[in-house]
C-alpha cells in the first residue's frame, strides 16, 4: 500500500463554524486526484455528517481517511458516551439532538442514515460511556 | 444560465461575488441542512433561511451555484467573511422562499 494517502483531522468539540473543514480538505484532494464527481459527492456526504455529528454528540475526535488508488477509507473516532441503541439511532427521522441543535438546522434525524445511504460500506463500533468508532469505505 | 445573471433580478441583493461563471442547473428549496446535504442537485441556486456558516460548508460540499438567502434573513456574524474566503455567491431576498426560486426559475426557463 505504499501508493496510498494518509490524512488525519482533529475535529474539535463544539465548533459548528469549523465543521465541513475535514470534509471540504478531503473533497479538494479527491478533486485534484481527478475523482468521478459522483463518488467525490458521496464522500462529501458522509464525512460530514459524520464530522456534524462528531460536534453535535461526542465533543469532537478524530478523523482518520486512508486513500488509495481503487477506494477512501474514513475512520472516525470519538470519545463521546456511545450510542445506546444503533438500529434506533439508524432509523431516519430519529435524533437526540438539542434545541440548539436543531437552531441550526441539524438534528433531523438524517445524519447516520445519510453516511449509510452514500457510503459503500459503513461500520459502527460503540460502547456507552467510552466512545464510537464509525468506519466507512467508499470505491471510485 | 450563469449565476451572473441572477443580478438581473432586481429583488435579489448580492451580498458576496462567488464563482458568478458557474451554471444554474435548478433552483432548490430547503431548510434543514441533512436534507439539503443529501438532496441538493450539483448547480443548484439553494434557496433557504438559513443563513449560518454551516449553509456555506453545506452548498460547498454539494457544489451548489450560490445561496439565496429567503424571507429578509438575518445572517450570523462572519458568514459574508466565510462566504469570501470560500468563494461562494451569496444573495439575500426579502422574497419568501417559494417565491425566490419562482424568480430563478422563470429567469432559467426564459
Amino acid at each position: 500500500m505504499s501508493d496510498s494517502l494518509k490524512l488525519q483531522y482533529v475535529i474539535s468539540d463544539e465548533d459548528f463554524t469549523r465543521a465541513g473543514e475535514a470534509s471540504g480538505d478531503v473533497k479538494s484532494k479527491l478533486k485534484m486526484m481527478g475523482v468521478n464527481p459522483e463518488v467525490i459527492r458521496k464522500v462529501s456526504i458522509a464525512m460530514y455528517e459524520g464530522e456534524i455529528n462528531m460536534v453535535i454528540h461526542a465533543n469532537g475526535g478524530v478523523i482518520d481517511v486512508i486513500i488509495t488508488t481503487k477506494d477512501i477509507t474514513m475512520i472516525l473516532k470519538d470519545k463521546g458516551p456511545g450510542i445506546k441503541d444503533v438500529d434506533l439511532a439508524m432509523q431516519a427521522g430519529y435524533s437526540t439532538a438539542s434545541e440548539n441543535v436543531r437552531a441550526l438546522g441539524f438534528g433531523a434525524g438524517m445524519g447516520l442514515p445519510n453516511m449509510k445511504k452514500y457510503s459503500d460500506e459503513m461500520n459502527i463500533e460503540t460502547e456507552i460511556g467510552v466512545g464510537t468508532t464509525v468506519t466507512m469505505k467508499v470505491y471510485f | 444560465m450563469t449565476v451572473n445573471e441572477l443580478k438581473n433580478i432586481p429583488e435579489f441583493t448580492l451580498l458576496n461575488e462567488g464563482e458568478m461563471d458557474k451554471e444554474i442547473t435548478r433552483p432548490f428549496c430547503c431548510d434543514l441542512l441533512s436534507v439539503a446535504m443529501s438532496k441538493a442537485p450539483a448547480g443548484a441556486a439553494w434557496v433557504t433561511i438559513m443563513g449560518n456558516t454551516n449553509a456555506l460548508a453545506v452548498s460547498s460540499l454539494t457544489d451548489c451555484a450560490c445561496i439565496i438567502l429567503a424571507e429578509g434573513t438575518s445572517l450570523d456574524p462572519n458568514v459574508v467573511h466565510k462566504a469570501k474566503v470560500q468563494d461562494i455567491t451569496l444573495f439575500q431576498t426579502d422574497l419568501p422562499i417559494f417565491e425566490a426560486a419562482l424568480k430563478v426559475y422563470q429567469l432559467l426557463e426564459g
